[in-house]
C-alpha cells in the first residue's frame, strides 16, 4: 500500500509502470511521432504510480497495489477549481 | 488525480475542502505533474496543460469496467458513479449470470440472460422502471 514520502524540497514524480502498452507502429521518418494507447472498456489499466496526500500525509501510491478492491480513478482540471 | 503537486493538494484540502468534508478528503488526492499519466488515460489536454473530468471505474482484477470523461466546465454526478459500482459488483458477485437493466438500482429486477429471455423483456422490464 502507499509509502510514504520523506518531505524534501524535490516535487515527487510518477508515472506509469510496467510493460509498455501495446507500441505504435514504428513511425516513418518525417511522420510525427505519436503514442496513442486507447482506452477500452474490458482491457486492463494501465498501471502507474504517483505521489499523494493522503490522511495528512505524503505518499507514493501504486495503482496495482489496489488489485482486489473497486478503484475510482478521477482526473480534474485542477485544484480550487469549482466544479 | 490533477497536474498540481501534492503541496498544493494540501493547502487545497486543509483550506477548503476540510470545511466541506468533516476531516478532509479521505481518500488519495494524486498528483500528476506534466500529466504522463492523464496521457495514457486519454485525459490530458497537452494545449491546456491540464487534465479533463475523466473518471473511470477498476475491477477488482485491474480491469476498466466504465469511463466517463467530461470537458472542464460541467461536473459529475457521484450518485449515478456508486449506481454504476453497484450494478457491476451485482453481475461481478453473481459471476455473469445476471445483467441489469437501463435504471437498475440495488434490490431492483435483474435479468438472465439467455435463449428464453430473447424476445420476452418486455413482460419483465418497462419503460417506467428506467427513471423510478
Amino acid at each position: 500500500m502507499p509509502e510514504e514520502i520523506k518531505a524534501g524540497c524535490a516535487r515527487p514524480t510518477g508515472g506509469p509502470v510496467g510493460e509498455k502498452p501495446v507500441a505504435a507502429p514504428p513511425a516513418q521518418e518525417g511522420e510525427r511521432k505519436e503514442e496513442k494507447v486507447m482506452i477500452k472498456v474490458g482491457a486492463k489499466a494501465p498501471d502507474f504510480t504517483a505521489p499523494a496526500f493522503l490522511n495528512g500525509k505524503f505518499v507514493q501510491v501504486k495503482l496495482s497495489d489496489y488489485l482486489g478492491k473497486w478503484v475510482v480513478l478521477c482526473f480534474y482540471p485542477g485544484d480550487f477549481t469549482f466544479v | 488525480m490533477s497536474v498540481d503537486s501534492v503541496f498544493v493538494h494540501k493547502m487545497w484540502n486543509d483550506h477548503e475542502l476540510s470545511k466541506m468534508v468533516k476531516g478532509g478528503v479521505p481518500f488519495a488526492m494524486l498528483s500528476d505533474g506534466g500529466g504522463r499519466v492523464g496521457s495514457v488515460y486519454g485525459v490530458y489536454d497537452p494545449d491546456a496543460g491540464v487534465e479533463m473530468r475523466g473518471r473511470f471505474l477498476i475491477d477488482p482484477d485491474g480491469v476498466i469496467q466504465g469511463y466517463e470523461v467530461l470537458t472542464p466546465p460541467v461536473g459529475r454526478n457521484v450518485s449515478e458513479t456508486i449506481r454504476q459500482i453497484q450494478a457491476f459488483q451485482h453481475v461481478r458477485n453473481s459471476k455473469g449470470t445476471e445483467a441489469t437493466p437501463s435504471g437498475w438500482k440495488p434490490g431492483k429486477l435483474t435479468l438472465k440472460p439467455g435463449p428464453d429471455l430473447v424476445g420476452k423483456v418486455w413482460e419483465v422490464w418497462k419503460t417506467s422502471m428506467e427513471s423510478d
